[in-house]
């Protein structure tokens, strides 16, 4: 990916805070392709309920997953702070996150981050959580969250 | 050298030289005595034995160069075209396609001498040279003097045959031309050349020869001809006839400057005393070679030259064709899906843009309608740089078919139709095996052996037809055999047998849905498993592999007529025609291809079935498919007086979609969902229209 070592030194990771039903989650900025304003999303029938459909970014068609309906809370409600992230976990396959509101950048060191303990029964798409200036954010585990789709769709 | 920048246009033209050896002694097995097919087999031979040693591959080379000598034999009807013949020459075709397929992969022919084979063509040509013709194998060379001897020996089976009969009739003129010349005061010489064994580039070095003489004097005939020095066709020496002005001396040590020069022997040739010298110096020459060789003239050499390559051009060999890599031809397909879309976008914004301004909205259209007809043409263009006839794919059959009627001891007869017939590379590519298989299939479990068909009053040549067409943007190919037919009372027994049905459905079920269990997997219904087919790992493939083009595949059956197997396939696969439709508010792309009609039908006129809404259209009864509730289109029009159906079909089963309204036929672009997104089998991709909206394509063969 273009911008792998966007890491700078003394082991800080940048994260784009995000709001998803008023909780604070950071996503890994490597995986962020893109951010751009709510638009028209083309139903597609018969997928699973938490992908809301498909849009289109500059000739590429990108499916959009709601992170309220895949997280299990309340619809989402679009408005001007909604915006869709577009990820992309891998070179030839783009996902859009939509979230309620994008806050800023966090910079995170490596001691800011409490990692899970894989035994904690919590929420399974947290890696870890960050303590930064004003609160805590928790760091939303990727993979986690593209490969349950799999098991749903069985 | 390094050959390895050359390999990539080895195989390429090794594989064209071998299909066409495959094909052409297909029809010389038939015809013995065509001789234009027996020419046509000793170039595409002759090229290969050229290259092949260039390459360095010499186990190919020697095998290629004893068949070519067969061939030879054939040629100047020494040997006849005999059944076993055939069935060597074309093992030997198979050993040489096993080298070929070695070098693909490993870039080395491997080691199999193929002895055997080699032994074989000798036996023959052996047999042949005992009917009391001239010697067909060369002797070793002889040395020193009788180098030119040895040489007219070598060379005489090819110089007699390349040339036939016309050397002698140009004999005369060449005389006339040495008479002209010694009056002139000039010298005509008999020269002979021979290289050294451990020349590697015998060309080159031949080539370097004529460079050497070319001051001294004019060479007006070369045996063999100039062209086939050029191609490396001689051994290691080759004679020429030089007119000079020149002494002896002087032109054998502009030879001899040449490196890897092993002798140079020139006799000086009076024009009066051409034959009785000849006679005497080259006793054992084919007759032919000799007097062309020393009294030839000026004429000689270029007539036969421009002889050869008449022939070769007669006939067109192979395609003429330039090959592209498949990534470029991808990236400009791209363009010109991304040029479609911006023309697209062009159409959409053009009213609210230009307003009422009548003139300008007219200039307007006229660019759009010229942008238009651009990339149509720019589109059907570059679809065409990827067609590829589906000959290339279906030549291999004939071989394949001969085989198979020797193996299975059944008289059998392959007939070809539509081998021009063009489809996407990249169906090409895929295509083969399965249709291999639907043939083989043909040949071994369709056809009934030979006794059983006269039994049934039926010819003992079994036909295979293989019929490729094109029709409207799919392209159809049909293998037909007029065999026994499936018979369906056993495939139900089978199918019981195997649990895969229970007998109360084999019951209710009908005889095209029986035959649609053949395309299951695991499903063969020969009584025994034989090496050609059976093995019951077939038809799911086929139906696999062409479903994963696009297409499809079917079978209809007449016990005791034959079976017809129908393959459908896209002509494209990355740009297609679609309705536009409407569905509440989503807009939804249904493939043109798959289309029969619109129709109009009154709410009225909907009938029940098995509780299942049909229509009735002119007779046909077709059940109807409320797409809102299958695509869960919420909005979609309620309880109209006047429906709107789609009628779509999948070989020749239809159902009628019901849309909300018809927004008429545009050129998409298929693009890919993406693969996150749990993608049901109705949605076969989406597309971007002008003003950047998403739709959804219908799979509508898979509604039927």
């Amino acid at each position: 990916m273009a911008e792998n070592k966007i890491t700078s030194t003394l082991d800080t990771t940048q994260y784009i805070g995000v709001v998803v039903d008023n909780e604070q989650y950071g996503i890994d900025i490597n995986y962020i392709d893109n951010i751009v304003k709510m638009q028209r999303i083309t139903r597609v029938p018969k997928a699973q309920p938490y992908f809301l459909g498909v849009i289109n970014i500059r000739g590429e068609i990108i499916p959009v997953m709601s992170l309220r309906l895949k997280f299990g809370k309340e619809p989402d409600v679009f408005n001007n702070k909604t915006r869709i992230l577009i990820i992309k976990p891998e070179q030839q396959a783009s996902i859009g996150f939509i979230v309620d509101e994008v806050k800023e950048v966090v910079n995170l060191a490596e001691d800011n981050i409490d990692h899970k303990n894989s035994s904690d029964p919590g929420n399974t798409y947290i890696s870890g959580v960050g303590k930064h200036s004003d609160g805590l954010i928790s760091l939303m585990n990727i993979q986690a969250v593209l490969a349950e789709k799999e098991e749903q769709a069985k | 050298m390094d050959v390895s920048q050359y390999l990539e246009i080895f195989i390429e033209e090794a594989k064209e030289h071998l299909q066409s050896l495959n094909e052409q002694l297909l029809i010389l097995e038939k015809e013995p005595e065509n001789k234009e097919t027996i020419n046509e087999i000793f170039r595409a031979a002759h090229s290969l034995k050229g290259m092949a040693g260039t390459m360095g591959y010499k186990r190919m080379q020697k095998l290629t160069h004893d068949m070519e000598n067969v061939f030879q034999e054939v040629r100047s009807d020494k040997m006849k075209v005999s059944s076993e013949l055939v069935d060597g020459l074309f093992r030997g075709l198979d050993a040489l396609q096993e080298y070929l397929d070695n070098i693909v992969n490993t870039q080395d022919e491997g080691t199999n001498e193929n002895q055997d084979l080699i032994d074989l063509f000798a036996k023959e040509l052996a047999r042949a040279s005992e009917g009391g013709a001239a010697p067909a194998e060369a002797q070793p060379a002889a040395q020193g003097g009788e180098g030119q001897a040895a040489a007219a020996v070598q060379t005489a089976p090819q110089s007699s045959s390349v040339n036939g009969l016309d050397s002698i009739t140009l004999n005369d003129t060449d005389k006339s031309v040495i008479a002209k010349a010694v009056a002139e005061g000039m010298n005509a010489y008999a020269v002979n050349v021979e290289i050294q064994e451990t020349c590697v580039l015998k060309a080159a070095r031949a080539f370097l020869v004529f460079k050497a003489v070319e001051p001294l004097g004019e060479v007006i005939k070369s045996i063999p001809d100039a062209q086939a020095i050029e191609d490396e066709k001689f051994d290691f020496d080759f004679s020429m006839v030089i007119i000079s002005k020149s002494s002896a001396e002087d032109i054998k040590k502009a030879i001899m400057n040449v490196s890897e020069m092993k002798e140079a022997v020139i006799q000086k040739i009076e024009a009066e005393n051409v034959p009785a010298q000849a006679a005497e110096q080259t006793h054992e020459a084919g007759a032919a070679a000799q007097p062309a060789g020393q009294a030839a003239a000026g004429a000689k050499a270029p007539a036969a030259g421009a002889a050869a390559a008449g022939a070769a051009k007669g006939k067109p060999v192979v395609n003429r064709s330039v090959r592209v890599d498949i990534d470029k031809l991808d990236d400009l397909m791209n363009l010109v899906s991304e040029l479609i879309i911006a023309k697209n976008g062009l159409v959409s914004i053009s009213p609210a843009e230009i307003g009422t301004d009548e003139t300008k909205k007219g200039n307007f259209h006229e660019q759009v309608e010229y942008l238009e007809r651009i990339t149509t043409n720019i589109h059907q263009s570059v679809m065409k740089v990827r067609m590829v006839p589906i000959e290339s794919v279906v030549n291999r059959f004939p071989r394949m078919i001969r085989d198979l009627s020797k193996k299975l001891g059944k008289k059998m007869e392959l007939f070809m139709s539509g081998e021009e017939t063009e489809l996407d590379r990249t169906v090409i590519d895929e295509i083969g095996d399965p249709l291999q298989h639907i043939l083989r299939n043909a040949a071994d479990h369709g056809l009934e052996s030979n006794e059983a068909r006269i039994k049934a009053g039926k010819p003992e040549v079994g036909s295979i037809y293989l019929n490729a067409y094109q029709e409207g943007n799919n392209v159809v190919i049909e293998v037909i055999d007029d065999g026994g037919g499936i018979d369906v009372e056993k495939v139900k027994r089978k199918a019981i047998e195997k649990g895969t049905i229970t007998p109360e459905q084999g019951e209710v079920m009908s005889d095209k849905d029986i035959i649609d269990l053949l395309f299951r997997p695991s499903f063969s219904t020969a009584e025994q498993i034989s090496d050609i087919s059976g093995r019951g790992v077939g038809l799911d493939v086929v139906k696999t592999k062409i479903e994963a083009l696009g297409g499809n595949v079917e079978c209809k059956t007449v016990l005791g007529e034959g079976s017809t197997f129908t393959i459908r396939l896209p002509l494209t696969l990355a740009i297609i025609q679609a309705l536009m439709v409407v569905i509440g508010n989503e807009k939804y792309a249904i493939p043109l291809a798959n289309i029969n009609t619109i129709e109009d039908v009154p709410a009225t006129d909907i009938k029940f079935v098995e509780g299942k809404e049909v229509i009735n259209l002119r007779g046909t009864v077709i059940p109807l498919i409320r797409l809102d509730k299958i695509l869960d289109v919420t909005d979609a029009k309620k309880d109209q007086e006047s429906l709107t159906v789609v009628i779509i079909a999948k070989g020749d089963k239809q159902a009628g979609l019901i849309v909300d309204d018809l927004i008429g036929q545009l050129e998409i672009v298929i693009k890919s969902i993406g693969k996150y997104i749990n993608n049901s089998k109705m949605i076969s991709g989406a597309t971007i229209l002008g003003d950047g909206e998403i739709a959804l394509i219908l799979d509508a063969t898979t509604l039927v």
